[in-house]
């Protein structure tokens, strides 16, 4: 069967590795933008802590044989405290001044833990096995759609989901925003604004630490992947607009699959689509897809 | 961004100026007699292009996090007319530059639509796509770059494989291009500047068309980010993926911070610091970046005036 000339299985298989990198994409993106929500602090080290959350996850499983269910459960929370420590002991002293500081103390900490790592393991990447329930794969007819892959999917699918509904429909996520709009409003009425921006904060790196979990078995575990996707990431940012959580989900799954096309139709431009995508909305709508402009 | 030490330097006071241009030409002109020249033509290579940097961030208060798309797009086109083409090194080093103002015209014109931080990850975005295209482009010889660029014959008439030549060539540009950065920054150009950096919407409410004013300002420092670019390719008769790399992009953020951003010497001591600090910790492969991001860390957190900006605010004189 083809599909525009294209064999049907090489055009879905790609685009389930879009949809793949598109979950990564949307996973990141949302941590990036609860962060820089409410401490309006672009979050260099994301990546690192992507990576750190791939290598919790492995150094966990050879050194521990802490399982992929315990990973999944105990590296957000591991890694998220590393993120509350470095807000509570640096971030917190750079909110009176430029945001740009925030970036640039945050691309150091990311060259330390990346360059930490790199010297310990080495740059070639290390192989974390799939979890024996996800062996193998569903056979659609179409396509072959092996287990774990489908499971990451519909997983980072329900975790960007439920982040939205605690952020857009509970009354925590109503605080949240309200900080947002107004932090000193808010502590004003009572509510610890320091302590939610160090919680949020945590929340946020748990999230590219969760998504680093579920991508060890994918890709391998490097002391570099984080490095390149963030860039990525930092495109999907800018083309979504950080004003809205459904806008960076969507934008994270979108973009994967135009990427995954790309890589059927145009293999050359596979690498660089986003950013072109990123120069027609910046001529198009500056704001972003899903942002306003300030 | 705004720093005590920038609103300083000021037009009244030009002395604390001449008399520290005259004591860093004096070292560029006579550390050659112990100091390895190559080593020295690097320093003043990165200090161009820290310098030019810095009319953006220090003065315009832009931060762009891909200036390194600048220095290598200016390396490939100079390596490749100076090698394919067999142009003259100055006419080589005019096109780099040349290159690089017509990519800084195109990649700021989209990166001046959104502010702030925005701004930095738009940068970083477009120079990680022209890193792609540099490894797929034909002329770029991807991974391996263009080797064995020649120097050849400046004006057609002086040899510059002679290192003496060379090192002569590389300092009049540098301090043809400093010179002129500070002409910039003085000029009533840098002080609508400078007045969009400490506030944008009151530079436009007084009539000033702030967009043309940070594009012009963005495309003048990515064309001496190109001259930096050409030299170093001429120098290194290398042209490489290390010059366009993200990392570099960093390297010369972290250059400006720790030499004193928004000061005229700053960027040209953190040049000399940071191209010293991995030539000699060269041996320690991977630790030359966590002691990068060490040093970044500690100078947001404690150091944010620089080298130069603390010396600066010593003396209480401008530098």
């Amino acid at each position: 069967m083809e599909i525009f000339g294209i064999p049907s299985q090489a055009l879905f298989g790609q685009l389930l590795i879009g949809l793949i990198n598109g979950s990564f994409y949307a996973l990141l993106s949302l941590g990036l933008a609860v962060i820089f929500g409410l401490l309006n602090i672009i979050n260099f080290t994301h990546g690192a802590q992507y990576m750190l959350g791939a290598f919790v996850a492995y150094l966990g499983l050879t050194k521990f044989g802490m399982n992929y269910w315990l990973a999944l459960l105990v590296t957000p929370l591991l890694v998220g405290a590393t993120g509350v420590l470095i807000e509570r002991t640096m971030l917190k002293q750079l909110y009176k001044l430029d945001h740009l500081y925030g970036l640039l103390l945050t691309f150091g900490l990311a060259l330390i833990i990346q360059g930490l790592f790199r010297n310990e393991y080495g740059s070639s990447g290390m192989p974390y096995p799939v979890p024996e329930v996800f062996r193998g794969g569903f056979n659609l007819g179409f396509m072959f759609l092996p287990k774990y892959r489908a499971w990451v999917i519909v997983a980072s699918l329900v975790v960007c989901l439920a982040t939205w509904y605690v952020i857009e429909r509970t009354k925590l996520g109503a605080y949240l925003r309200a900080a947002t709009e107004n932090p000193s409003l808010v502590q004003a009425f009572g509510i610890n604004v320091p302590r939610m921006i160090t919680l949020t904060y945590g929340f946020g790196v748990g999230l590219a630490a969760l998504a680093g979990v579920m991508a060890a078995p994918i890709y391998q575990v490097n002391p570099t992947m984080g490095a390149d996707l963030i860039i990525v990431v930092f495109a999907v940012v800018v083309i979504g607009g950080m004003g809205s959580i459904m806008g960076a989900i969507v934008t994270g799954f979108g973009l994967g699959l135009i990427e995954g096309l790309t890589k059927v139709f145009y293999p050359e431009a596979s690498a660089t689509v986003i950013f072109v995508i990123m120069t027609i909305v910046l001529l198009i709508k500056p704001a972003g897809l899903f942002g306003t402009q300030k | 961004m705004t720093n005590s030490s920038t609103a300083s330097v000021s037009t009244e006071s030009n002395k604390s100026l001449w008399v520290a241009f005259a004591i860093m030409t004096a070292i560029f002109a006579i550390a050659p007699i112990w100091v390895y020249p190559v080593f020295l033509m690097k320093v003043m290579c990165f200090a161009l292009f820290a310098c030019a940097f810095n009319l953006l961030l220090g003065f315009g208060g832009l931060l762009s996090f891909g200036h390194a798309m600048f220095l290598g797009l200016a390396g490939y086109t100079s390596a490749h007319a100076a090698k394919v083409w067999g142009w003259n090194p100055e006419l080589a080093v005019i096109f780099g530059t040349f290159s690089s103002m017509v990519l800084a015209y195109v990649v700021g014109s989209l990166a001046i639509r959104r502010q702030g931080i925005y701004f930095a990850m738009i940068t970083l975005a477009l120079a990680q796509m022209i890193f792609f295209f540099s490894l797929q482009a034909p002329f770029t010889g991807g991974e391996d770059g263009i080797q064995a660029v020649p120097r050849g014959q400046l004006f057609g008439l002086v040899d510059l494989a002679d290192n003496t030549n060379m090192y002569v060539f590389v300092l009049a540009i540098f301090l043809a291009a400093f010179l002129f950065i500070w002409r910039v920054i003085h000029s009533p150009f840098g002080q609508i500047l400078k007045a969009i950096r400490e506030h944008q919407d009151r530079a436009t409410s007084l009539g000033y068309d702030t967009d043309k004013y940070k594009l012009l300002a963005f495309v003048i420092s990515g064309a001496l980010a190109g001259t930096a670019g050409a030299v170093k390719a001429l120098v290194f008769q290398l042209a490489s993926l290390t010059d366009v790399h993200w990392s570099m992009s960093g390297e010369v953020v972290l250059m400006t911070l720790v030499g004193g951003m928004g000061t005229l010497f700053g960027p040209v001591a953190g040049a000399a610091v940071i191209v010293s600090m991995q030539n000699y910790l060269a041996e320690l492969g991977a630790w030359v970046t966590i002691v990068q991001g060490v040093i970044f860390v500690i100078c947001v957190l404690a150091f944010r005036r620089g080298i130069i900006g603390e010396i600066a605010n010593l003396i209480k004189k401008p530098l």
